[in-house]
């Protein structure tokens, strides 16, 4: 009896410790709230690092866009919102971009955030000394001098980015871009602080040392197994943060998270290929899918000094007419993925998908004429074509590698190898130039269809297929000044789909399984840039 | 004995510089790099990192710093993909959770392996030989990736009685799984092993004159018979341990208990140079170690054999 | 050079001594062959392992389906339609990708039995030599040799594997080659434990003190001694190569798709055991298991039939 009551002196005790909006109702919604405000989710590999200008994989990121806030923010839609700058204005060709920061962020060691660490931030992302592999970004972004800063020609004062005052941020172009502040919702772009990364070195990260201006800071971190942030109270919205504590365990076996989250360790987790249409019916609250920006795709190796084969449109044409894109989203992946006929994902802002030719036609009717191309390039039963195609080593890679060899033997009588590698030897093996068909992938860098585009430009480094269109790159560098470039874009699909350097397979989805009292995530901002303070938990 | 560990210390310095050496090589000559990704970074942005990780100087030097940096300041480098942890903050972290995990298989496989193993031995074709042999096939026939998952869907999903994976600190109820996942298949290995030497033993001409002479059978075994009958097991134990390392990754991608064994792995893949080169001179000191134990318990087993 | 040095009358005694062990070596070999045949266990594995074989070289005859041919309706729902059925033809069911399984064991059993039965082989075959040699010769020679073998344990194998694909190229001859290299290793050491151990035993010394050369102490003295711990351990090898081999294929060198093997067939049953297609996971994990069995049993069968000591 008397311990019981003990007991519950101390449980009261501790709610009244614990902050006002653990147990309540949300403030908009008028939701009850769970007394426990803890997200656990799963990450597939241990972040690269939580240094906003360092780290360079999604789960990193992730990790950062809650420890810092940069310039802007995105929100459930992906429409920008209010960071630490509140507003800013720009010069009438868009060449400078001045930002007003707002004065009352803080520093989780309680120092203000002032446009002096976003220079410093900047200046460190080109420093070449910092070695930082997004470094590249400054130059998307286009500032003033990041080139020869970035080569060590100039030092990086120069960099076009300045500090008017402690709340002003003046940002110089090299040249007119007018969605340049779309691009500072980018980690590499968040603000650092210079004194705790100089009194620490690289050691500044470590939970014990780092200092973040996000909604959370980092207090855990056991190397591949789990890192903990906290809310931080020094956050200038602290007040609106629900979640306490934010877990990401590193689970590598996709099946074995799922297990684990059944079994209630995790609130968020992927859903195997192939499990989301049993998942949907047995768990239906809980699974979710939404589009991504990542398109999937075969390429074909046009080097001039490659593959014969290859270099016959025909060929192209029919291995691509011959692949039942339905299938593959429909009975091998079965996750809300959609099938692709263009490079570019429909779900990109501004890009409606053009009608190319080949998408309007039925299964059966791309199969007769890929039938007739292929005997047009001179393949037929006494003579079929013989191809391999490389695949870097993963179940989706095989499953659907198997399904469209099959595809091709079927429809074509095309003998296909198939052949998967090891990542970077499948790498190497795809930049050298020594294959015929390919595996690629490709998520947008941001959210419009240049940075798929991009890819099929001759230059581009991304370029793998080595497809020289003039007309193409032509198209691209018009594009590049418009105010509305749908035109070329369609045009730039179209000549995709006439000269096939590429077979566009189908277009990601997001499959996750969400604890049903997990609510807010943003299934709707295709670039899943999500903040772990606007998700909350809701009484059950 | 004391000439003998001096002798093996002093050899395993050459050793461990042509194992560096091997590896180093290897490493470098395998396709791709560190930096190669689904999109190639420009050709400024690699030249700086490149630069700034010193992979830009001849393989001679890279390997020559690499020795200077180990014997100056014992420092392993940096991990390539991990930025912001160093090769030693790794394996400091990561290492002993693998020693934690991995020592307690080990005594498990042991114990329990000998153990069944003698049982069986002694009491040869009859019920506890067959239950023990049975028992034993049925441990290694079952891979630890096959095992590992049941395991979890037994105890975690339909028990709810384990947490389904994580280490928090090696706390008894994270152990349980990744100790059954990784001891069966060398309990199994150990109680064979230990089976077919006792048979032999106990056919030998040594305890047939003990028995002659009228000694209790627990005397005959105890005393006499399983010293001798130790010697496979013991030869084992090197590469059971080298096993158990390379073993310890299903242990850690399947558990996400974050030892070294992960790293082991896909450090290679990632082409991670340094970490790797660290977890390989890790392993390559402990295997040396290990064989230069193994030989010492031969001499104490038979006493016989020089050292 | 050391028959220079014998008289007439010792080299007629060694002639004598060679041929009295000729005789009692075959009759060795006729009392093992006698002792195993006797081993119910042994046999009723020998027997079984023959159905396994002869299963994976003839069973595809029992089926008009293909390993790789996809069935397009049930692609996509293979855990609902695709299970075992006589009526169908299909008696194993469908793998993953909608294939029939039956002709995907047939033939990964053909590649598993080559891998398990060629890694056990080299390893005998290398790692005993080896294992023998260093531990009887001794000396700098057994410290230079287990120091290797202490390299090769410890070197990063995927590299190499890596290397292999890279410099050779891609066929099946390559996964005997990466099996190989790593298979002898263990054995090695465990033989090279027994030798030293031999090696004290009156009847080595007495052949030393004799005069026979060290090949012949090795080859008729050393090995035949060793043949038990051999012979257990080789069966314990046999399961771990046939899982090496899987992890061989994933980093591309080994047998790639539609082919597959037993190794490759469980891994994937393990992923798709949660979701109900139980038989996925268990007719290649059965056939392992099986075939795992037998090898104990056959390798108990012959470690009891060749224990010198078991006149």
């Amino acid at each position: 009896m008397n311990i019981s009551i003990k007991a519950a002196l101390m449980v009261s005790a501790f709610a009244l410790a614990s902050p006002a909006l653990a147990a309540g109702t949300h403030p908009t919604t008028g939701e009850a709230l769970a007394d426990d405000q803890s997200f656990t989710y799963r990450v597939l590999d241990e972040h690269s690092s939580v240094d906003p200008q360092i780290v360079e994989d999604v789960s990193g990121s992730e990790i950062v866009r809650d420890l810092f806030e940069g310039l802007y923010s995105q929100d459930n839609q992906g429409v920008l919102v209010p960071g630490v700058a509140l507003s800013h204005t720009t010069n009438e060709d868009k060449t400078v971009y001045t930002f007003t920061l707002r004065d009352n962020a803080t520093w989780s060691d309680g120092k203000p955030v002032t446009a002096g660490d976003f220079v410093y931030a900047w200046r460190r992302l080109a420093d070449p000394a910092t070695a930082s592999q997004y470094q590249w970004y400054m130059e998307v972004m286009a500032i003033a001098n990041a080139g020869p800063v970035m080569a060590g020609d100039m030092p990086t004062s120069e960099l076009g980015v300045k500090a008017i005052d402690d709340h002003t941020l003046e940002v110089t172009l090299s040249t007119s871009l007018p969605y340049f502040h779309l691009t500072t919702t980018h980690s590499s772009t968040f603000p650092t602080p210079a004194w705790a990364i100089e009194e620490h070195g690289a050691d500044w990260t470590k939970p014990a040392n780092i200092v973040s201006n996000g909604a959370y800071v980092l207090t855990e971190h056991v190397p591949n197994e789990r890192s903990v942030r906290s809310r931080n109270e020094a956050y200038w919205n602290n007040d609106a943060t629900i979640l306490d504590t934010v877990t990401a365990l590193v689970i590598n076996d996709e099946n074995v998270a799922l297990q684990r989250y059944f079994a209630g360790e995790l609130d968020r987790t992927e859903i195997p290929t192939g499990q989301y249409p049993d998942l949907s019916v047995s768990n239906p609250d809980e699974t979710t899918v939404f589009p991504r920006l990542c398109s999937y795709y075969y390429m074909f190796n046009m080097r001039p000094d490659g593959p014969a084969a290859m270099q016959d449109l025909n060929v192209r044409k029919a291995l691509s007419y011959a692949v039942n894109r339905d299938i593959i989203t429909e009975n091998v992946l079965q996750g809300g993925q959609t099938a692709a006929y263009t490079f570019t994902p429909g779900a990109t802002a501004n890009f409606s998908v053009p009608d190319v030719d080949y998408a309007g036609m039925s299964q059966d009717e791309r199969n007769a004429a890929a039938v007739e191309m292929m005997a047009a390039a001179g393949y037929d039963a006494s003579n079929p074509l013989d191809l391999t195609l490389i695949y870097n080593t993963s179940e989706g890679h095989k499953k659907i590698a198997i399904a469209v060899s099959q595809m091709w033997k079927q429809t074509l009588g095309v003998n296909v190898t198939l052949e998967n590698q090891e990542w970077k030897t499948f790498l190497q093996t795809r930049s050298n130039g020594d294959y015929q068909v390919a595996r690629g992938g490709w998520c947008g860098d941001y959210n419009e269809a240049s940075t798929f585009l991009d890819l099929v430009q001759s230059g581009s480094g991304y370029n793998d297929s080595k497809y020289n269109s003039p007309a193409v790159d032509e198209l691209l560098a018009s594009a590049k000044t418009m105010d509305d470039p749908q035109a070329n874009y369609t045009a730039i699909e179209e000549a995709i789909a006439a000269d096939m350097p590429l077979i566009p397979i189908y277009h990601y989805a997001g499959n996750y399984m969400i604890a049903t009292s997990l609510k807010n995530w943003p299934v709707d901002n295709v670039e899943q840039n999500w903040y772990s303070r606007n998700l909350y938990k809701v009484a059950e | 004995m004391l000439n003998f560990i001096i002798r093996r210390v002093a050899i395993a310095v050459p050793t461990l510089l042509i194992l560096l050496v091997a590896s180093f090589w290897l490493m470098q000559t395998a396709p791709g790099g560190p930096f190669t990704s689904e999109r190639p970074l420009p050709q400024q942005v690699l030249d700086n990192i490149n630069a700034k990780y010193g992979l830009d100087d001849p393989l001679p030097v890279q390997l020559w710093n690499y020795l200077v940096g180990i014997v100056t300041e014992f420092d392993f480098g940096p991990s390539y993909k991990y930025k912001d942890r160093t090769v030693n903050d790794i394996i400091a972290q990561g290492f002993p959770v693998t020693l934690k995990y991995g020592t307690i298989s080990f005594l498990v496989a042991i114990v329990t392996g000998c153990t069944l193993g003698v049982a069986a031995a002694i009491r040869q074709n009859t019920a506890l030989d067959y239950f023990a042999v049975g028992v034993t096939i049925g441990a290694q026939v079952l891979p630890n990736f096959v095992m590992a998952p049941i395991l979890i869907m037994i105890f975690t999903v339909w028990l709810g009685i384990l947490p389904g994976g994580g280490w928090h600190g090696g706390e008894w109820p994270y152990l349980i799984m990744p100790v059954i996942a990784l001891s069966t298949s060398f309990m199994a290995s150990i109680a064979r092993l230990t089976r077919s030497a006792m048979l032999e033993v106990l056919r030998s001409n040594f305890i047939r004159t003990a028995r002659a002479k009228g000694l209790p059978d627990r005397t005959i075994i105890l005393r006499h018979a399983i010293k001798p009958a130790m010697l496979p097991v013991i030869s084992y134990l090197g590469p059971a341990f080298v096993g158990m390392v390379t073993g310890s990754f299903i242990i850690d991608s399947i558990f996400g208990t974050g030892g070294v064994g992960y790293f082991y792995v896909n450090s290679a893949l990632n082409r991670d140079y340094a970490v790797m080169m660290g977890l390989t001179i890790l392993l390559g000191s402990m295997t040396i170690m290990f064989n230069m134990v193994v030989d010492i318990l031969y001499a104490w087993i038979d006493p016989k054999i020089r050292l | 050079m050391l028959d220079v040095k014998l008289n007439p009358s010792q080299r007629k005694t060694a002639e004598m001594a060679k041929n009295i062990a000729n005789v009692k070596g075959r009759s060795l070999w006729a009392d093992a062959r006698r002792r195993f045949v006797q081993n119910k266990a042994a046999m009723v594995s020998v027997f079984v392992l023959g159905l396994v074989i002869l299963f994976s070289f003839f069973g595809g005859y029992a089926t008009e389906y293909d390993n790789e041919t996809i069935d397009w309706n049930v692609l996509g729902s293979v855990a609902k339609v695709g299970q075992p059925s006589i009526e169908s033809g299909h008696y194993f069911g469908f793998d993953d990708s909608a294939r029939d399984l039956y002709s995907r064991v047939v033939q990964g059993s053909r590649i598993s039995l080559a891998v398990g039965v060629v890694g056990a082989f080299i390893a005998v075959l290398v790692g005993t030599l080896y294992g023998a040699v260093a531990g009887f010769v001794g000396g700098r020679v057994d410290s230079i040799m287990m120091r290797l073998v202490d390299i090769f344990m410890s070197i990063p194998y995927m590299f190499v594997l890596i290397l292999l694909l890279v410099v050779f190229g891609r066929s099946i001859t390559m996964i005997f080659v990466g099996i190989g290299l790593t298979a002898w290793l263990d054995m090695s050491r465990i033989v090279r434990g027994q030798t030293l151990s031999l090696k004290n035993k009156e009847f080595i010394e007495a052949a030393m003190v004799t005069g026979v050369s060290t090949p012949k102490i090795i080859l008729r003295h050393i090995v035949p001694n060793l043949l038990g711990v051999v012979v257990v351990y080789a069966t314990l090898l046999v399961p771990q190569m046939i899982l090496t081999e899987s992890f061989i294929s994933f980093l591309g060198l080994g047998v790639q798709e539609p082919l597959t093997s037993w190794g490759a067939l469980i891994s994937e049953g393990v992923k798709t055991m949660y979701y109900g297609a139980y038989w996925q996971l268990g007719f290649p994990l059965g056939f392992f298991i099986v075939a795992i069995f037998c090898f104990f049993f056959i390798g108990d069968g012959l470690r009891d039939a060749l224990d010198p000591k078991d006149r």
